[in-house]
């Protein structure tokens, strides 16, 4: 799915081997770095508003290992090991006022990074990320994607299911390997502790830039309440909801999300 | 060959079928009631002492949160027969030992049922069905590497008898692992192990000495599990598995008539026809191979053994050897068959037994099988003449050398006795 549109846009690719994982990085246009961190549904990989991104900044684009290009090492088991890949890798690059945008779990990566080092980030912005843990023991902050039937846990992530791009019955063998294999990077990453890093929370402090958060008014997997607390424990943030739209605005109301997006970041 | 009698504690009193959608995961307890329970409870384990009595040995296994099986921790109702019966081996199958968080407790549970039993325990260990990866809340991407883990820090801790080790490995850290009692049968039980779709697993298992079984498997694909693991051990240069190594369960049932087995054995396809569960409780993200998980995703399958079995008829089930059933010497005849079909195999393990079916019906079967079946099958295949690796487990004999496991294991320990002193000579 992911990777047909993502050839038709100009850009370059290379993997780079790095102590903690390798990664698969594209990159689009020239200008400052923006680094865009997709989701665990990987709808973000060919999303067209990366080609509108690239006429102003370097969009750069890594794959997480395990979402069809690279392989997820047997050594990375979180979120918060993997975060070690994407430090080493600005470093590489030598990324300076970076832009950061992440999805879901990519958003969830960010705040990862930028807890451990935001020198190299001028600003974030993240899209319903998850990550941490609001409620109490007995609550569910983010609704259990492996328990419910499919079709519930699409009502969760769109507002309007025909809105979803991810159709597995139209999958050639290849690409429902791909999606087969993403989905079990998902589970290593994210089955238990749920979605979340129980200590990423008391380290949210440490993050000193400006961090956008954008929820969808009707998201069913993290709800619009989890999305506020979870921006307060930052220092510096703003919240912004697209209305009608769920756990992917981005998919499924990008005339609401861009401008959102594209005006934060300027 | 051997025989167990295998009932899987179900909970027969089910509500209306278009008021749950699964048996297994979230079907409420409001729905077992523990006055009938408890009674239930004791008509099942009457059903080992009554296998034990006619001379069959006994498989008991475990699942959690559903009505297919109340029996959510086997190994109480092993210690029960432990107690209870005299003669029989008593299968664990198994311990799920990728869904629990202390390995070395499992060790101690099974060394003091080995040792209560005076050493008939067969002790199995499973990954588990993917059901049971929502109430373990075990990762189904870890469960393979878990398993293996934890049965050879098991096989270790059972195996070391001059004080405690520590252990600090990839899922499990212990200190001073010390296991007592120590355990009855040395080096340890005879471990089993199960499997579905995966050839390399079945080999591995194979491979440590381990009997691997299978579970209401069509025959075909018995013989293409059973001989890829018998092709991918000959490629290693290791000796021929004896039989032992190789188990299988159908549903079974024996009449005075075709009519009355007929009838026995609808009673035990309760099981395939009450199975039901939500599709994504059956496939959670790396529980089977990527390819197979793939087309699940794509609809390619539909991620149900019992799904596709289940809407063939009876005779569907006979033709493939998962349902054997009939007079006694129909039975025997069907097994015999099955045996050649699939490359042999050296343990029977009979469902005989499900749903609300009567203990008159399932001890009339069990009586049939045990007196008129078992008898022209017992001498039937071949038996490992030393214990552990594959490599170490010299030629097979003929399982006819022996009057049944007991004695047949008493013969390979001894044998593994003396390589074990040749070997501490040599060193």
């Amino acid at each position: 799915m992911a990777s047909k549109t993502v050839r038709a846009i100009r850009g370059s690719s290379r993997t780079y081997n790095l102590p903690i994982a390798d990664l698969y990085v594209q990159q689009f246009g020239s200008g400052a770095p923006l680094l865009w961190l997709h989701s665990e549904d990987y709808y973000e990989l060919d999303l067209p508003l990366i080609q509108k991104l690239a006429q102003k900044y370097k969009v750069i684009v890594p794959w997480m290992p395990g979402y069809g290009k690279t392989d997820l090492p047997d050594t990375v088991r979180t979120v918060d090991d993997l975060s070690y890949a994407y430090l080493d890798l600005m470093q590489k690059l030598k990324l300076e006022k970076t832009r950061v945008v992440g999805f879901s779990m990519g958003g969830w990566l960010a705040n990862e990074i930028a807890s451990k080092d935001c020198s190299r980030i001028t600003k974030m912005s993240l899209v319903c990320p998850v990550g941490v843990k609001i409620g109490g023991a007995y609550d569910r902050d983010i609704e259990d994607i492996y328990y419910h039937p499919t079709a519930t846990v699409q009502s969760f992530k769109f507002s309007n299911p025909q809105k979803d791009p991810m159709v597995p019955k139209e999958l050639s063998e290849e690409e429902a390997f791909n999606l087969a294999r993403a989905k079990e990077t998902t589970a290593k990453l994210a089955w238990d502790p749920y979605f979340h890093n129980p200590t990423l929370k008391y380290r949210l402090h440490r993050i000193s830039v400006k961090t956008q958060f954008i929820w969808g008014s009707k998201d069913g997997l993290t709800q619009p309440k989890y999305g506020r607390a979870y921006a307060k424990l930052m220092p510096k943030t703003e919240f912004t909801t697209i209305a009608g739209a769920a756990h992917f605005p981005h998919v499924e109301k990008p005339d609401s999300f861009d401008p959102v997006l594209e005006n934060f970041l300027r | 060959m051997e025989f167990y009698h295998f009932t899987e504690f179900p909970w027969p009193y089910l509500p209306p079928d278009d008021e749950f959608t699964s048996m297994r995961v979230n079907l409420p307890s409001s729905v077992f009631d523990p006055k009938k329970g408890s009674d239930l409870y004791h008509s099942y384990l009457d059903q080992h002492v009554l296998a034990d009595e006619l001379g069959l040995n006994c498989m008991i296994n475990e699942h959690h949160q559903t009505a297919t099986c109340i029996n959510s921790a086997a190994p109480l109702s092993v210690a029960i027969a432990a107690r209870e019966t005299k003669n029989a081996r008593i299968c664990i199958l198994g311990n799920p030992a990728a869904n629990l968080r202390d390995p070395i407790r499992c060790a101690e549970e099974m060394a003091m049922i080995d040792n209560i039993s005076h050493g008939r325990l067969e002790c199995g260990f499973v990954r588990g069905v993917p059901y049971e990866l929502f109430g373990s809340n075990c990762n189904p991407t870890e469960t393979s590497s878990r398993l293996w883990e934890s049965v050879q820090l098991m096989q270790k801790a059972w195996a070391t008898h001059d004080g405690p080790f520590n252990y600090e490995g990839r899922w499990i850290h212990k200190r001073q692992v010390n296991v007592w009692p120590r355990i009855y049968q040395d080096p340890h039980p005879p471990i089993w192990m199960t499997g579905g779709s995966d050839v390399n697993h079945a080999t591995r298992a194979v491979e440590s000495g381990f009997t691997f079984t299978m579970f209401l498997t069509p025959a075909d694909g018995m013989r293409k599990m059973f001989d890829g693991v018998r092709e991918n051990l000959k490629k290693k240069g290791l000796p021929k598995p004896a039989d032992d190594l190789f188990s299988f369960m159908p549903l079974l049932a024996v009449g005075d008539t075709e009519e009355e087995a007929l009838k026995f054995v609808q009673e035990v396809f309760w099981y395939v026809t009450n199975n039901k569960a939500e599709p994504q409780f059956r496939a959670p993200p790396g529980y089977v191979e990527t390819p197979l998980y793939a087309n699940f995703l794509s609809g390619r399958f539909s991620g149900g053994r019992t799904d596709a079995i289940r809407t063939k008829g009876m005779e569907y089930f006979r033709e493939n050897g998962v349902a054997v059933y009939g007079t006694p010497d129909s039975v025997a005849k069907q097994l015999k068959s099955l045996y050649k079909k699939v490359g042999g195999f050296g343990h029977l393990i009979a469902m005989m037994h499900s749903g609300d079916m009567p203990f008159k019906h399932t001890a009339k079967s069990m009586k049939l099988f045990a007196e008129e079946v078992v008898p022209q099958l017992k001498d039937l295949g071949t038996v490992s003449s030393s214990l552990g690796p594959l490599k170490d487990r010299g030629t097979p004999v003929k399982a006819s050398k022996f009057n049944g496991r007991t004695e047949a294991l008493a013969s390979a320990r001894e044998n593994w006795l003396k390589q074990q002193t040749k070997k501490a000579k040599a060193a």
